[in-house]
């Protein structure tokens, strides 16, 4: 970074300052090569997934939808194939987003900005919309020129096009989005109808128009002035991350080929403003990392093909780290690239990352599909029956995360002579209180316990209600089961 | 905004033209649409405060120009509430009450729907538990003055105890046997004595002997000979664990001299027909039977 660089709209002297300005507008170019190519594939695979993943089926039986991936906000029940999370299960979603946060970390540490450049659904739904841009409009110049054109009819019908087809996709997308929330088919066909829930219609629109303005309109403005990461990116960043970096010490001074030839001092670099011309965030990568480089490498593919032209070796812009740019730039030798990925830093986020995905799995592998929660009565605490002896009252809630009914067993544990019985059933005092609960569903019993006149001597007993489903022959009953105490009060 | 003398540093960043102690503030220009942003939050934060009630006044604030309040806001929802329920209340309405607690679903809703009246008109008394207290009936427990189950119960709170202004409310007077000078002091403690061995409480058995004759003659028309009461008479077991005004000797001393006769009120007056019901069905969730 030798030469001194002014921006092109430098303030004139004596000019009133600007706090705010235009936006300035960015026309990538076209461009071809293998980080072009990878991002194409990404897009249509990160695409599908999201358009597909609402429409997968998976039988769980009658009783629970059969959506592959379904966020049941009204029944409060989230479905991924087999697994099935229930609210106060949230810590399953806690860990997921906690291994996402260190996921982006790791992925930052060891390739920079990856997730940006290729995978943000902001980069891919703007190459989408930009591919729309130029397949109607035609290419950078062909855009910078329609732009300073006259609003003549074939302008309009061209600018028509381009942002009808932005709404169509934004509709598309905030259209998939909803599916994820109910039953996929049915949805599609109560919106089609007109008689989907008015919050579906809402969300629609939200979405179009949230993708329609972020990708059609804002483009690297989300990124520069509204998205958090690129700040986060320079605590996340270190000298052994991997960044699209411009070798300067190879490209400097620029100079023409012919310029070359006659001077050997000369770089490699010859000016020809690719890699600005491609970039979809409208800078130069020429002055150094920058917070508004996504490292999309799309400045690469277009560098690597102009010095493929002249014969020059590849990767003056290129994927290195600050650390492998100095040693090159000295002549030092390099590292093996393995020691650059696997270093202490990467490897403490790696094995945070994995404990966390490990721990998660564990406990998603003992979840049990039984489950029992008691309140006891607090007022009265205890009742003296007629013939002297003493009940108490409990809130008991029986979880059945099966999607079938169960027939359940209500004993108690701890208390010998115990007697217990639902306050509203038709049912004697007895040792045991059965119950049907429903499919993937919560019942809640008000059930009483009495113990005779003097049993019990201390003023709180503690106890056990335990729960046992009813298994076909050959099944495995599941136990699960709740502390309470019986209190004996004393005036 | 101050007229400037730029100064382009080589990072090609414009300065402010501030400057404290040689150090320069940069200046990056956000883009006008952020501006155009706040200031159209600035003209909705006016137009929201006009519309809906934002101004302090002395008394209230202003009303806003849409007449929105948090409770008008209430009273739809509440009475929302109630249309949706209207359905359910009409079929507890029509069903025969002795075969409510055969009905979970309506019981279930009879005994939540009964749960808030109990808070509202009951609790004074019985207790937010419905626990009671001397001179109060427990009516969580299984021992019923008048019959708990569901039927009796709905009379009882329909018509009251004893409730002036109800025809078919429950009476029964048990005689002020010491103020009206049917018994002497010594027979009286000899009741008492009497009652206690009834419900296996610690007594003197030669003054119980001597209890037991004149409860014979005395009490036994409503209590029954061995004292198990009669609901018939809203009479009290006197036999078993449980005591409306205390077993101890001083409270029944004082029950047998002056004799109590507590009241509850009618409700059938205030209260409508299917609010009875469930307040019928919720006591009897605490401890009904038969």
């Amino acid at each position: 970074m030798n030469a001194p660089l002014t921006p092109p709209d430098a303030p004139v002297r004596g000019a009133p300052i600007r706090f705010f300005e235009k936006r300035r507008k960015v026309y990538p170019r076209k461009v071809s090569g293998p980080f072009r190519r990878l991002k194409w594939a990404i897009l249509v695979v990160t695409l599908a997934i999201y358009y597909i993943t609402p429409w997968l089926r998976w039988d769980r039986g009658p009783h629970a939808p059969d959506q592959a991936v379904l966020v049941d906000l009204a029944g409060r029940r989230f479905f991924m194939g087999p697994i099935e999370i229930w609210p106060q299960e949230f810590y399953y979603v806690a860990g997921l987003l906690v291994m996402a946060g260190i996921g982006l970390f790791l992925i930052t540490s060891t390739v920079g900005r990856a997730w940006c450049g290729y995978a943000c659904p902001q980069t891919v739904w703007t190459d989408l919309y930009m591919a729309v841009e130029r397949a109607i409009e035609g290419d950078r110049n062909a855009r910078m020129k329609l732009d300073r054109a006259p609003w003549t009819f074939s302008k309009i019908a061209k600018r028509g096009t381009v942002h009808f087809l932005w709404l169509v996709i934004a509709l598309l997308t905030g259209g998939a989005w909803v599916f994820y929330f109910t039953d996929a088919p049915t949805l599609l066909a109560r919106l089609l109808d007109g008689t989907a829930p008015a919050a579906a219609y809402a969300a629609i629109g939200i979405l179009t128009f949230t993708t329609y303005t972020l990708a059609g309109l804002m483009r690297e403005q989300v990124c520069t002035y509204m998205c958090p990461w690129p700040r986060i990116q320079s605590a996340m960043l270190d000298e052994d991350s991997f960044i699209v970096t411009y070798k300067a010490w190879r490209g400097e001074p620029r100079g023409s080929a012919k310029a070359k030839a006659a001077d050997p001092a000369i770089g490699d670099c010859v000016d020809c403003r690719a890699c600005v011309a491609v970039c979809p965030t409208g800078i130069d990568i020429r002055d150094g990392p920058q917070l508004e480089c996504i490292t999309c490498a799309l400045c690469i593919d277009a560098c690597n093909e102009v010095m493929g032209k002249l014969g020059r070796p590849a990767d003056l812009i290129g994927y290195s780290t600050l650390r492998r740019d100095g040693k090159e730039s000295r002549g030092e030798p390099l590292e093996p690239m393995w020691k650059t990925f696997v270093r202490p830093r990467t490897l403490l986020y790696f094995a945070l990352w994995a404990g966390i995905g490990i721990a998660m799995l564990v406990v998603l592998a003992g979840r049990q599909s039984l489950g029992i929660t008691v309140a006891q009565d607090r007022n009265p605490l205890m009742v003296t029956m007629a013939d002297g002896s003493l009940r108490n009252g409990y809130t008991v809630k029986i979880l059945n995360k099966a999607a079938r009914p169960r027939d359940v067993v209500v004993t108690l544990e701890g208390l010998p002579e115990a007697r217990l019985w639902e306050s509203l059933g038709a049912g004697a005092p007895s040792t045991a209180f059965r119950a049907t609960v429903r499919p993937d569903g919560v019942e809640t019993y008000r059930i009483f316990v009495r113990v005779p006149a003097g049993r019990l001597a201390a003023e709180h007993t503690p106890f056990t209600f335990r729960v046992t489903s009813v298994e076909d022959p050959g099944g495995r009953p599941e136990v699960a089961e709740a502390d309470a105490r019986f209190t004996v009060v004393r005036r | 905004m101050s007229d400037r003398d730029p100064s382009v540093p080589p990072g090609g960043v414009e300065t402010t033209g501030h400057e404290w102690d040689g150090i320069e503030e940069y200046n990056n220009p956000l883009p006008r649409w952020w501006l155009v942003i706040l200031m159209a939050t600035i003209v909705w934060g006016i137009a929201f405060s006009i519309a809906y009630p934002a101004w302090p006044g002395f008394n209230a604030s202003n009303g806003g120009l849409l007449g929105w309040s948090s409770r008008g806001r209430l009273e739809a929802q509440m009475a929302a509430v109630e249309a949706a329920r209207a359905e359910a209340w009409q079929r507890i309405a029509a069903l025969p009450l002795a075969e409510l607690p055969q009905n979970p679903e309506l019981m279930r809703l009879a005994v939540a729907g009964g749960a808030s009246a109990f808070k509202v008109h009951c609790v004074q008394c019985h207790g937010s538990g419905g626990a009671g207290g001397p001179g109060y009936p427990n009516l969580n427990d299984d021992d019923w003055l008048w019959g708990g189950d569901i039927e009796s119960l709905y009379q009882t709170i329909a018509h009251g105890i004893r409730a002036p202004g109800y025809d078919e409310t429950r009476i029964s007077q048990m005689p002020a046997f010491g103020r009206d000078g049917l018994l002497d002091k010594a027979q009286v403690a000899q009741v008492v004595e009497h009652v206690r061995a009834l419900s296996g409480q610690e007594h003197d058995a030669r003054k119980a002997a001597a209890g037991a004759a004149i409860f014979a003659e005395q009490c036994a028309s409503c209590h029954g000979p061995e004292g198990k009461g009669n609901r018939e008479l809203g009479a009290p077991n006197l036999t078993d664990a449980i005591w409306l005004y205390g077993g101890d000797r001083a409270s029944l001393f004082q029950t047998i001299w002056n004799a109590r006769n507590g009241v509850m009120p009618g409700w059938s007056q205030r209260l409508d027909d299917v609010t009875i019901r469930k307040l019928a069905a919720y006591v009897h969730s605490l401890g009904g039977g038969a």
